[in-house]
């Protein structure tokens, strides 16, 4: 089959040939694909009739078939790498060909069979060392042995390639899935040898004790300390045959204390030796939690110091309120009472039992009046009155209640403040108040009543004194009217009797004309004091007018003692006059003095029983002023009636049995007339001693 | 005319002169002429104001003594018309009041009363005024 023609056709096309093939090895990346394009190469090529390539597989310890044509073998074959009695086992790990079932030389027996082959072993270089790669086998053995070393030699580098990463790929795989898996524990993990040194180690543990290239001399020295730190710890729990204990590293980015608690773990390995397994659990942590657990503690203790003392301030504000401030929940019921509220609604030890029933009392309203704003979905806050009871002493306790609502960050009712506000006082002053206002009432109801009352007494008063006047011009009137109905009959006596005592009826006895006498004097005594009433009407009545007149003093005297002769003469009495001739003229009302100096005299000889009667007149220049004694040697006045001589109808002995007779105004109708001439009358007495009345006249009466 | 006791007091002789006493209070009146008749006087008598004139009128009396206070017409209102008639103008009027009061003097001067008398007044007392009276007519008139 081999001509020189076809051998020159042949070796043109064997060069094309093995070009493609390298072509194709270098491009191909399927082991099998490699492995069967080869044997076809050597069949169209090398004059291989039946082929096969087998491939040394170190990972599993293997000898195995990859692609085979014609060869007889089965797809699976494989023989083991350690069975070096094998023939195509020992052949792939040799470095000769060998002929196997070859008629012509070598009658060792084939593998596979009766068919002759030639086995041509495969090494490949895996950095220096040249190691095998597996094994061409290819019948007859007569095939070019020249094509097949090239083929060997061409196709053992990418079976070796692409079967190494064909496993690599698997293993790869595996292991990607047990590093994701050991990575993705966040505690560090490591495999170490006896003597410390790192096998394998998960990410964590990479950053914490393996140095990168370029890393800062900071983070080496931190992965060296590291190290040093862990191969110690490693040392001692190894000693203590299952270590667990604490291991402080620093975080080489960080720079910050990591604490680890570590647990190690010897793994017997027989065909790699005794490692340990350390598991670092990260428990800074735990650690910063427990410390964060500490110190939150703490913070809590002093907020709850600072909450309890908050709480003891407000409670001691709160108490300090007089107001009874209560605080219930949301659902009504009582949280917190200041002491004003505990005494109403709290029962203390011992209490009597009615105090407890005014208390349950005292909640049952209270509690009506929080729950009606608890239940009120409107309205934050309530205001109204409650009724209460003290509970000590039973009295009713009126108290204005205001409830608001608290609301809790999330809106929702947490609590409701009332604070009571005790109206008993309020109420009492409101009582007060009213009761004032009705006192206030009463008395201006009563002002009113004596203010009416004191109208209509002045009314009355001035009705009186119209009536009086009226009552007293009457009484003028009636005694002007009665003096002329007493001096008509008495005119008609006076007058009888003095035709009786001057005989015009004849002659009289005489006792008769004594007795008539004595009617005749009576008579004349009755019309003096009926004279005597009408002077003092007159002058009451202002119906007593002034006559003005120039007149001498001495004169106007010896008229009233000429006119007072008879009772001179009857009396015995001495009556003198002592009025100086040269005492000036008096501008008065001459028939007014006259009565008052007759009145005087006539006094004076009626109350002297026997002595003298001195009639006197002075004159005061300085003080424009006459004035006229009438002195006696009388009887004289005791000092407690010498004022009451002046009074109407008085006498100085006002018995029934009295001596003189005179209706006892002639003092007073003196006095009175004294006064209407801008004088006066004075009295100047001792009982037996006799009295002196001094008339004291302006000498000049100013005209009115 | 002459009376059988003119030679009493007053001893007026005949025929005494004629005096008209007027007075409603017959006591008075009666007793006023009783004496003035014992004095010797002629006297008439009137009981009010109206009588009075009319007996002024009728016997021209010498002298009248009239009361104030009268029924009819009182004393004042009939001295003012016997003043006013030129028949009895010229005979006195001695006016005889109880009524002491102010005025009444007055009023009776203005009325045209010769002489004042209050009561009470004794009969000896007023005959001295009547007395007093005409005598004084008398002596202006013989004056003249």
């Amino acid at each position: 089959m081999s001509s020189p023609a076809a051998t020159a056709r042949s070796a043109v096309g064997q060069a094309e040939a093995r070009l493609g093939l390298a072509e194709f090895l270098l491009s191909c990346d399927d082991l099998q694909e490699c492995a069967r394009r080869s044997l076809e190469w050597l069949t169209e090529y090398a004059g291989a009739r039946a082929a096969g390539c087998l491939l040394v597989d170190g990972e599993h310890g293997r000898l195995h078939l990859i692609a085979s044509t014609g060869v007889g073998m089965p797809r699976d074959f494989w023989a083991d790498l350690e069975d070096r009695t094998h023939p195509l086992v020992a052949a792939a790990l040799g470095t000769a060909v060998v002929t196997f079932n070859d008629r012509r030389g070598d009658r060792r027996p084939s593998p596979l069979g009766r068919l002759p082959i030639v086995a041509q072993p495969m090494y490949a270089r895996v950095g220096r060392e040249s190691v095998p790669a597996g094994l061409l086998v290819v019948s007859p053995p007569s095939a070019n042995p020249r094509l097949l070393s090239w083929v060997a030699g061409i196709v053992a580098p990418p079976i070796v390639r692409l079967s190494r990463s064909r496993l690599l790929t698997e293993s790869d795989r595996r292991m990607r899935r047990e590093r994701t898996l050991l990575d993705a524990v966040p505690d560090p993990i490591l495999l170490t040898d006896p003597e410390g040194r790192v096998l394998i180690a998960n990410s964590r543990a990479k950053a914490l004790l393996v140095g990168a290239e370029g890393e800062s001399e900071g983070r080496r020295r931190a992965v060296a300390l590291n190290n040093m730190l862990f191969s110690s710890a490693l040392a001692q729990s190894a000693m203590q045959e299952v270590g667990r204990r604490e291991l402080l590293l620093v975080d080489p980015v960080e720079g910050s204390d990591l604490l680890f608690e570590l647990l190690s773990t010897v793994a017997p390995d027989t065909r790699e030796g005794t490692s340990l397994v350390s598991i670092l659990r990260n428990i800074s942590d735990l650690r910063r939690a427990s410390e964060e657990i500490e110190e939150n503690y703490r913070r809590l203790r002093i907020a709850e110091a600072d909450v309890r003392a908050e709480r003891d301030r407000l409670d001691l504000i709160i108490d300090s309120v007089a107001d009874p401030i209560l605080v219930t929940d949301a659902a009504g019921a009582l949280v917190m009472m200041n002491t004003p509220a505990q005494r109403l609604f709290s029962v203390g030890p011992g209490s009597p039992p009615e105090h407890a029933v005014r208390v349950q009392a005292n909640d049952a309203h209270f509690s009506a009046f929080v729950s009606n704003l608890l239940f009120a979905p409107e309205g934050e806050r309530r205001r109204g009155e409650i009724g209460l009871v003290d509970p000590e002493t039973g009295q009713s306790l009126p108290v204005e209640a205001v409830s608001g609502k608290i609301y809790s960050e999330h809106g929702e009712v947490t609590a409701i403040v009332t604070v009571l506000h005790d109206r008993t006082e309020e109420i009492e002053r409101a009582h007060l108040y009213e009761e004032l206002k009705k006192a206030s009432a009463l008395l201006e109801e009563r002002v009113r009543q004596a203010t009416s009352e004191l109208v209509g007494q002045n009314e009355l008063l001035r009705r009186q004194r119209i009536e009086l006047e009226q009552a007293s011009a009457a009484k003028s009137q009636f005694l002007a009217n009665m003096s002329h109905e007493f001096r008509t009959p008495l005119n008609a006596i006076l007058g009888y009797t003095s035709l009786l005592l001057q005989g015009v009826s004849g002659p009289m006895s005489a006792p008769q004309e004594r007795n008539l006498g004595r009617v005749d004097s009576n008579a004349r005594h009755l019309l003096a004091i009926i004279n005597d009433i009408l002077d003092i009407s007159r002058i009451e009545a202002g119906k007593m007018p002034l006559h003005l007149s120039t007149f001498p003093l001495p004169a106007l005297v010896q008229e009233v003692v000429a006119e007072l002769e008879p009772l001179i003469e009857r009396s015995k009495l001495s009556v003198r006059v002592d009025v100086g001739r040269k005492s000036p003229s008096l501008a008065s009302d001459r028939a007014k003095v006259k009565q008052i100096v007759l009145n005087l005299v006539t006094n004076a000889i009626k109350f002297t029983p026997s002595g003298s009667v001195i009639v006197s007149a002075r004159y005061d220049t300085d003080r424009k002023e006459v004035t006229i004694a009438v002195r006696d040697t009388g009887i004289g006045i005791k000092p407690e009636d010498q004022e009451r001589v002046f009074e109407d109808f008085r006498q100085a002995d006002n018995s029934p049995a009295r001596e003189y007779g005179g209706a006892g105004l002639g003092l007073a109708i003196c006095r009175r007339l004294a006064q209407m001439l801008e004088g006066r009358v004075e009295l100047q007495s001792a009982v037996g001693q006799g009295s002196t009345f001094t008339l004291t006249l302006p000498v000049r009466l100013r005209r009115r | 005319m002459p009376d059988k006791k003119a030679s009493r007091p007053g001893g007026v002789r005949e025929p005494g002169p004629l005096i008209l006493v007027v007075d409603d209070f017959e006591d008075n009146r009666e007793m006023y002429t009783q004496f003035l008749r014992f004095s010797g006087y002629r006297v008439a008598e009137a009981v009010d104001g109206v009588d009075a004139i009319a007996k002024a009128a009728a016997l021209r009396p010498d002298l009248i003594v009239m009361d104030l206070s009268l029924p009819r017409m009182d004393g004042w209102e009939a001295t003012r018309r016997l003043k006013k008639d030129p028949q009895t103008s010229h005979i006195p009027v001695v006016a005889l009041t109880g009524h002491a009061l102010a005025g009444h003097e007055e009023g009776a001067r203005n009325a045209g009363c010769d002489s004042f008398v209050t009561k009470p007044c004794i009969p000896a007392d007023l005959e001295a005024e009547v007395r007093r009276i005409l005598a004084e007519k008398a002596g202006v008139r013989g004056g003249r």
